[in-house]
């Protein structure tokens, strides 16, 4: 793994930890404490309280010829999201110089190899976000006096964001819609709450992860070929999306079976956007293994895809974009809000899950940083 | 699609950054710095109400300065809580933009009841006023009768008292020519300004009725804490009590409400609605309702229906429709039916465009005085709680007149506030029952 830097504070692991009330089993995969309470999973590890699996058909493999796309069961809840299997493999990120509409920042091409891992073949919806964002799973169980599960137990003690300070689907739908308006940093807590829900190690794809999933293979500009014309078939742009996201997967799939990969929202990938990233890794000279470049400041984010608000050249396979500070502009509070980005209605994400559980160190740069939540929850004063 | 439009788009995405700059050199024009104190060229700044709102107030002034060349310098930070005011402070001081803009010595961090009056006495050419909008008349009328110019959050009032009061102090504020701003941001947005104008100017025929909303998932809860004095309690967990806050129709929906005035050039005659407090459970959540339906009524006839809801994960939306005989228009930007239209323009931040407007001004000593809307939006507001309070008709003049204070007797930290919690801690029996309460 290359990382540029990493000035994330350490994180402490608690008492709990400490003593040992989590025992390894499997593959990596971590019995419940037997004390669920005693347990911080916002401030700690998914890899340290990652429960057993809830049981999903085809969800398990050891290795990578095990691995077959499933559908996730999101327990205590009656939501459902489909992973398919990425191969291990090779490819050529970033574009060539003759590549109609390419950026600056998508060259030189570096050959990257990226290790296997599943990912959802949609954008992740309204239905699943706000299931996490507005304890939706907590307060129906709470209605119908039900017991909480072990997974439920530590989910449970996920954060949640604050409540959103206006409407952010700015009336363009929920229902099987793609969620807008959240933080990188949201979007991770999310994955760690899925963690929670099913026992299984979920989270943002990184920037090379994302692209060698949206090419599927192919070299051409969109993972249909170059021909921007086509694209009405395929994805969610500027002319033909009414000024508005769409409902997922009403596209054409890519030859991976990822649906909404060019356009209908972009979506957050984990690295820091550096325009000449590429270079940087060109200059290592020869194949790069599973690049990362770990964020070390807010803005700017990389993240990709276009979006319904775009020209179909920023749907492109290779195109990039930084995050900006203008899309939390119309956040009026200072500290602004850790978990909503106000202006980013063109924003979503797509969640994740890699064949190897990370190591403790690698987990550090994939998870969120506890102590953002903490400092943000002092500035705000108490306000809960 | 036709090209005009995909053009004028990009051409958004790349103008939104220099349209701050371009106003900039409008302002620049003038040399008038009367308000000023003599002898200086700085602006100088002092907050008060330090929670995250009066923080971004400060940011966004010293924002608005880079574009109008404002030398802004705050000098004193003012809240009921000394924590607040520290924190605000020290907050600021880490980004090296504004601890450059910052000249607060230990003495000018001013705290208790009476913080206002010590900020004010520390000779600022702008005050940035952000505190819980009860104190607003208070505020606003200690800061025109030190000849100060103004920034004020919304809203303005909680009661008729209050009401009558903005109106006093809105007089002598022109009277002293005074520049008087007030965050209802929507009036600093080419989108609003533009669509309102349209409309004004007949796009949609003649005006019918108008809806608002501010449906939405609800705000921040603060939990008691053991040492805290009842007064203290409710200072901090202030949205929850009509003296402090007025009840989410006045201190969110007011800004739908205001554009809903704009549009028809006035305020409601008289209102009836229905509302209560479906979500809202529990101790910490004082006695506010959670859901308003109001229906008002102007002077000719037409109406504005208008919602706001606290409850999370039902329909929502923060928005303004204003229907006529010839079509409809989303105030935002957009006209349906006769001349369909789209706002296409520039989008600056509004919460720094507010500013920008103000500084500039305060510098070319123009009339600026947004207290009189201000007032009558803030009202608005109240009427509609009236409204549903009550359960009956509420009629504007008599509403003004005769509507209850709602404020303290005594501000002291040791003084009881106007409601106070029963033997279990709760403040559900101060809820309005319809039918049984007196709007006036």
């Amino acid at each position: 793994m290359i990382r540029v830097t990493d000035n994330r504070r350490n994180f402490q692991p608690s008492l709990a930890w400490a003593l040992g009330l989590a025992v390894v089993f499997g593959v990596g995969a971590l019995a419940i404490a037997a004390d669920p309470e005693g347990l911080k999973p916002s401030e700690e590890l998914a890899i340290k309280w990652l429960p057993k699996p809830f049981p999903v058909e085809n969800s398990a493999a050891k290795t990578e010829a095990e691995m077959k796309a499933y559908t996730e069961l999101v327990s205590g809840t009656d939501l459902k999201f489909e992973m398919v299997p990425i191969p291990s493999g090779k490819f050529l990120m970033g574009s060539p110089d003759t590549e109609e509409g390419r950026g600056e920042d998508e060259g030189p091409q570096v050959e990257v190899e990226l290790a296997p891992f599943w990912m959802a073949t949609h954008e992740t919806t309204w239905d699943l976000y706000e299931e996490w964002s507005f304890e939706l799973d907590v307060q129906r169980r709470k209605l119908k006096s039900e017991e909480a599960s072990d997974w439920d137990k530590i989910a449970d003690a996920v954060a949640r964001p604050t409540k959103p300070y206006t409407d952010m689907t700015f009336e363009m739908g929920k229902r099987n819609k793609p969620a807008i308006c959240m933080t990188q940093y949201a979007a991770q807590f999310f994955c760690k709450w899925l963690c929670a829900k099913t026992g299984r190690y979920y989270r943002l794809p990184t920037e090379a992860e994302w692209e060698y999933a949206a090419r599927a293979g192919t070299k051409t500009a969109y993972s249909f070929g170059d021909d921007a014309e086509a694209l009405d078939e395929h994805g969610w742009y500027f002319d033909n999306s009414d000024d508005a996201y769409q409902e997922i997967g009403q596209k054409k799939p890519n030859p991976w079976g990822l649906y909404d990969m060019h356009g209908n929202v972009s979506e957050w990938v984990l690295d820091q956007y550096i325009p000449d990233a590429y270079k940087k890794l060109a200059a290592k000279g020869g194949l790069v293994s599973n690049p990362f470049f770990v964020p070390k400041t807010e803005i700017p984010l990389a993240v990709r895809g276009g979006s319904w608000d775009d020209d179909p050249q920023r749907l492109r396979s290779a195109a990039r974009r930084g995050s900006n500070k203008d899309w939390k502009m119309q956040d009026p509070q200072i500290p602004q809000s850790i978990w909503y980005l106000t202006d980013a209605t063109f924003l979503g994400f797509r969640v994740v899950r890699p064949l190897e559980l990370p190591t403790e160190e690698q987990a550090k740069v994939y998870e969120p940083d506890p102590q953002i939540m903490l400092d943000y929850k002092e500035a705000q004063g108490g306000k809960e | 699609m036709s090209d005009t439009r995909r053009a004028s788009r990009r051409d958004f995405l790349k103008t939104s950054s220099v349209a701050l700059a371009g106003t900039a050199l409008a302002g620049g024009l003038s040399v008038g710095r009367a308000a000023h104190a003599a002898g200086s060229d700085e602006m100088k700044v002092v907050l008060i109400g330090c929670g995250g709102r009066g923080k971004g107030a400060i940011v966004n002034c010293m924002e608005a300065s880079k574009a109008t060349g404002e030398k802004i310098r705050l000098i004193a930070v003012a809240d009921a809580f000394e924590d607040n005011a520290r924190n605000a402070l020290e907050g600021l001081k880490k980004d090296k933009t504004y601890a450059n803009l910052i000249d607060v010595p230990d003495d000018r961090v001013f705290s208790g009841f009476d913080n206002f009056q010590k900020a004010l006495d520390a000779n600022p050419d702008l005050v940035i006023i952000a505190t819980p909008p009860g104190f607003r008349p208070i505020h606003y009328k200690a800061a025109v009768a030190a000849g100060k110019n103004i920034f004020m959050e919304k809203p303005l009032c909680v009661d008729a008292p209050g009401y009558r009061s903005l109106l006093e102090t809105n007089k002598e504020a022109d009277a002293k020519g005074l520049k008087v701003g007030v965050g209802l941001q929507r009036h600093h947005e080419p989108r609003y300004q533009e669509t309102v104008q349209r409309i004004q100017d007949g796009a949609i025929g003649d005006l019918k009725y108008l809806r608002a909303y501010w449906n939405g998932a609800g705000v921040w809860i603060r939990e008691r804490k053991p040492e805290q004095t009842e007064m203290e309690y409710q200072m901090r967990n202030w949205y929850y009590f009509v003296w402090l806050c007025g009840d989410h129709i006045c201190e969110q929906h007011i800004h739908n409400l205001d554009v809903c005035n704009w549009v028809k050039g006035g305020h409601p005659v008289e209102a009836n609605g229905m509302g209560g407090r479906q979500v809202r459970k529990g101790k910490d959540v004082g006695h506010i309702y959670d859901h308003h339906f109001v229906e008002f009524t102007y002077d000719d006839g037409t109406k504005t229906f208008s919602q706001c809801r606290h409850i999370p994960n039902c329909w929502n939306s923060v928005s303004e429709y204003a229907h006529g005989t010839k079509g409809w228009a989303d105030c935002s930007g957009q006209i349906y039916g006769g001349t369909e239209w789209k706002f296409r323009g520039d989008k600056p931040n509004p919460y720094v465009q507010e500013h920008v407007d103000l500084q500039t001004a305060i510098r070319k000593n123009q009339p600026f005085n947004e207290g009189h809307f201000g007032a009558d939006s803030s009202f608005t507001s109240v009427l509609g709680r009236m409204a549903t309070y009550s359960g009956q008709v509420v009629k504007w003049d008599e509403a003004v007149k005769g509507g209850p204070c709602e404020m303290p007797e005594t501000y002291a930290w040791d003084a009881k506030p106007p409601v106070m919690p029963d033997e279990n801690g709760s403040y559900e029996y101060a809820v309005a029952m319809p039918g049984i309460y007196k709007p006036y």
